[in-house]
């Protein structure tokens, strides 16, 4: 079985490719509760990729931690985190956009890892081959992912 | 808390496809019909309430894997331990001894060895694990040639002191000597590496009993080791393990039988005292 954690794994192509348009992950702006208001690339998410991400193991695979009834379709959701339905209602989109990119300027104990970082980690690999990566490392998601993912979780409401 | 409540409420919705992981954590596990394997006990007093009791991850595997350790005959492990059976009696090296030329029959000679390591030894001055004193049994005693660190021939070896040990209770001393390299260990466990950030609290002490996808996490006990894992069909090491364990977390690993993977194991196998020594276990 992959492992638990395989999950970020895939680390997109996209993410060499990132728009310089986009706020780079050193750039975000996090606000006092780790709110991050501004689009990451202005360009609008889109909620049907943002299923993509949120499922698949070699992307953000959010379910691999949270469940998401709406998700129900793709097998095997977590029980690390907590779940989300509802979470686009009582989460502002800038608390949303914040959370995905890093969770820890939100809850700074959280398990959560940081999907929109590239530097200050204790012994950094170079993605799962268990060798030493340089800093700074790929994000683990695209700035136009944490949006799609972002925009996903707004349609989540009931 | 209001995850486990919520957890409930959607339960049913994910519990057809969760059910082929879900595990009976109230089973009793007994060896052949006759060794009991203690598989909850209390912790020991050193975690201080960071756990209310240890729990073998044998509690944490289908119904299917966990019956498979319930009988030597359907243990694929056993397969490794009866080759080192016949190492245990091979003379070798320079000394043309066996094992057995020393310690007798493995099953008397090898009792109650397993649930003491990793331990201190004092003619070399260091924290010794199961491995390293059987390669120095070989080297200093035998005149013969090192295994490879988690090596099959070790591995097999291991399993066979492991099964000589069953059923004992899991002993292993974090005070003395060995104190400061147990310190390095504990440190080690609750670092977040990688570009992950997880410690093995994170999920080890945290999480254990919760899925993480469609993976049952256990507390990372480690006194099923060498365990037999359906995932490769092969005995495993602790430190190949941790390996993945550490490389999941999308960091720089640690050696194989490297000083930092010895602490750890000190430290880990120090959070079982109080389990029986399973090996060699079965799981997935």
């Amino acid at each position: 079985m992959k492992s638990i954690i395989q999950m970020t794994a895939g680390l997109a192509l996209a993410a060499t490719v990132a728009s310089a348009e986009d706020v780079a992950p050193a750039d975000v702006v996090y606000e006092e509760y780790g709110e991050v208001t501004a689009s990451l690339t202005g360009i609008a998410g889109d909620p049907e990729n943002g299923i993509v991400v949120m499922t698949s193991r070699g992307k953000g695979n959010c379910i691999a931690c949270h469940e998401v009834t709406a998700l129900a379709d793709y097998p095997f959701h977590g029980e690390v985190g907590p779940m989300l339905d509802g979470v686009g209602g009582y989460r502002s989109e800038a608390e949303l956009r914040g959370i995905v990119a890093n969770a820890k300027h939100t809850f700074p104990d959280t398990m959560m890892p940081a999907f929109y970082k590239t530097s200050g980690y204790i012994r950094p690999g170079d993605a799962f081959t268990g060798k030493a990566g340089e800093e700074p490392l790929p994000p683990l998601l695209t700035a136009q992912e944490i949006e799609d993912v972002v925009a996903y979780l707004q349609t989540l409401t009931d | 808390m209001m995850k486990t409540a919520l957890k409930g409420a959607v339960y049913g919705l994910i519990a057809l496809a969760a059910s082929t992981a879900v595990a009976d954590e109230s089973a009793e596990l007994v060896i052949n019909g006759e060794t009991e394997i203690v598989t909850r006990a209390d912790a020991p007093a050193h975690l201080d309430g960071a756990l209310s009791e240890v729990t073998s991850g044998w509690l944490y595997r289908s119904d299917e894997t966990q019956a498979m350790q319930m009988d030597d005959f359907d243990n694929p492990g056993m397969l490794a331990v009866e080759d080192a059976m016949v190492a245990w009696g091979t003379a070798e090296g320079t000394e043309n001894k066996s094992c057995a030329d020393c310690h007798g029959a493995a099953e008397e000679g090898m009792a109650g060895v397993r649930a003491t390591y990793p331990k201190w030894n004092d003619n070399a001055e260091e924290v010794r694990t199961l491995a390293m004193q059987i390669n120095a049994c070989r080297t200093e005693n035998m005149g013969a040639e090192e295994w490879k660190y988690d090596g099959g021939d070790m591995l097999a070896m291991e399993g066979l002191i492991s099964y000589a040990g069953r059923g004992d209770t899991i002993n292993v001393a974090i005070d003395g000597p060995a104190q400061a390299m147990w310190e390095q260990g504990r440190d080690m466990y609750y670092t977040r590496t990688g570009q992950l950030e997880l410690s093995c609290a994170n999920c080890h002490e945290q999480n254990y009993g919760n899925m993480i996808r469609a993976d049952h996490l256990s507390q990372g006990q480690i006194n099923g080791f060498p365990t037999y894992r359906l995932k490769n069909a092969k005995l495993n090491g602790v430190h190949s393990r941790f390996k993945g364990c550490v490389r999941d977390t999308r960091a720089e690993t640690y050696a194989v039988g490297s000083e930092d993977f010895i602490a750890l194991e000190l430290y880990v196998a120090s959070r079982g005292n109080g389990l029986s020594v399973e090996g060699p276990s079965v799981r997935n």
